[in-house]
């Protein structure tokens, strides 16, 4: 029971406490730079999840033989293998996806967030423990990409997965699809995720 | 002549690092606060990503392509720039340790600064030679540099600034940036006729 809880811990803290984006500010590139649409959001948020469970996996896995004098190095060619699975597929399987995605497939490799949750949680606790964290922080970048994606879709283009949300008389305000709008997006939810935690 | 200076003025002012290909922000956010900093961290930058781009571009024209490996391109850049940054800090620790002292622990901080190896995989994309593709992470760099200086000084008079308590640090940092970044597509379609 008291394994169970610990899972349930590990998973949740990703979505809310922990969050990624919204909490720790971590791996803010590719939250920026691919949030144009919901498509591309929940396709790095998956890539990045599957990367963040297998680089977690591996090393938990190999925690007690690797010497701590030369993790750092192990754990980015753990990652970056990890990552150069993730590209092959995506070219692979949806190339429209990896069209989209552009460098910042190959650039999960220096998402802070996958380095620090190998150096902070895999390389120090059990196997099954670092999957759960894993998936956890994966779905709490995964929702978040979502969301700032669905707003800047939303407003900028009146979409939502390609659907119209607003009606034909709508006229969208495409700077929220462009540079400007992604970071006044994430700054004002920051602000409103600041709110709301200190509110409680 | 004329490419060359397409290139520099394209990363350094459209298609700036952080302002238009959000490249760098973790350093852009977190060494900003001050002028001083976000000047060693600028410099820093821009010796690393004008170095690494010339060791990726050889490391992927000479060893990578000949042997059809462009697929192991991501591996070998990081583990490349690794292993230059740890370098470069080796050889600044022995011949000026005024400059090391400067750099500070920024420079080891570049391994993650997704700028430099960003920069690494643009030029391979876009099949620049040599001589653009110095160019390239020297204008990189540059444009760094130049959004960073702006906003350490924007922040530092933010201090005496009334934000709202929920508004304070990363939020208000990125409403500011969205802000100079609108003010920077005033240079979109420079060179476009």
């Amino acid at each position: 029971m008291a394994v169970l809880q610990h899972l349930q811990e590990d998973f949740f803290k990703g979505i809310w406490r922990e969050n990624p984006t919204f909490r720790i500010v971590l791996g803010l590139c590719p939250s920026l730079a691919i949030s144009t649409s919901v498509v591309n959001g929940i396709g790095m948020g998956l890539a990045a999840t599957f990367v963040l469970l297998g680089s977690n996996l591996l090393v938990s896995l190999i925690r007690n033989v690797t010497p701590s004098k030369i993790r750092l190095p192990v754990f980015i060619i753990i990652i970056s293998s990890f990552v150069t699975i993730a590209d092959l597929l995506i070219e692979a399987y949806t190339p429209d996806l990896h069209k989209a995605l552009g460098i910042f497939i190959p650039l999960i490799v220096v998402n802070c967030i996958i380095l620090a949750r190998a150096e902070a949680f895999a390389s120090r606790q059990p196997v099954l423990y670092s999957i759960a964290d894993a998936l956890g922080m994966g779905a709490g970048f995964t929702l978040a990409l979502v969301i700032i994606s669905g707003i800047r879709e939303a407003i900028g283009n009146g979409t939502i997965l390609g659907v119209p949300i607003f009606g034909p008389h709508y006229e969208p305000a495409i700077t929220l699809i462009l540079a400007p709008g992604a970071f006044l997006t994430l700054g004002l939810l920051i602000g409103l995720v600041n709110y709301i935690s200190r509110k409680r | 002549m004329e490419k060359f200076f397409v290139i520099f003025f394209g990363v350094v002012l459209i298609n700036n690092m952080i302002l238009s290909r959000f490249l760098g922000l973790c350093p852009f956010l977190g060494v900003s606060r001050a002028f001083k900093p976000a000047l060693s961290m600028g410099i820093a930058v821009t010796f690393v990503m004008t170095m690494a781009s010339i060791v990726t571009w050889i490391c992927y024209t000479f060893f990578l392509l000949p042997y059809g490996l462009e697929f192991l391109q991501t591996i070998a850049f990081i583990l490349v720039i690794a292993t230059f940054v740890q370098f470069v800090e080796m050889v600044i620790a022995k011949t000026s340790p005024p400059l090391q002292t400067a750099l500070g622990i920024y420079l080891p901080l570049i391994t993650t600064n997704c700028a430099v190896l960003g920069v690494s995989l643009i030029n391979v994309k876009e099949g620049y030679n040599l001589v653009e593709t110095t160019v390239h992470g020297f204008g990189g760099g540059l444009g760094f540099t130049m959004a960073l200086l702006l906003m350490a000084c924007i922040r530092e008079r933010l201090d005496f600034a009334e934000v709202p308590e929920c508004m304070k640090g990363f939020a208000i940092g990125f409403v500011l940036t969205s802000m100079l970044a609108l003010a920077f597509f005033g240079f979109q379609g420079f060179f476009a006729r």
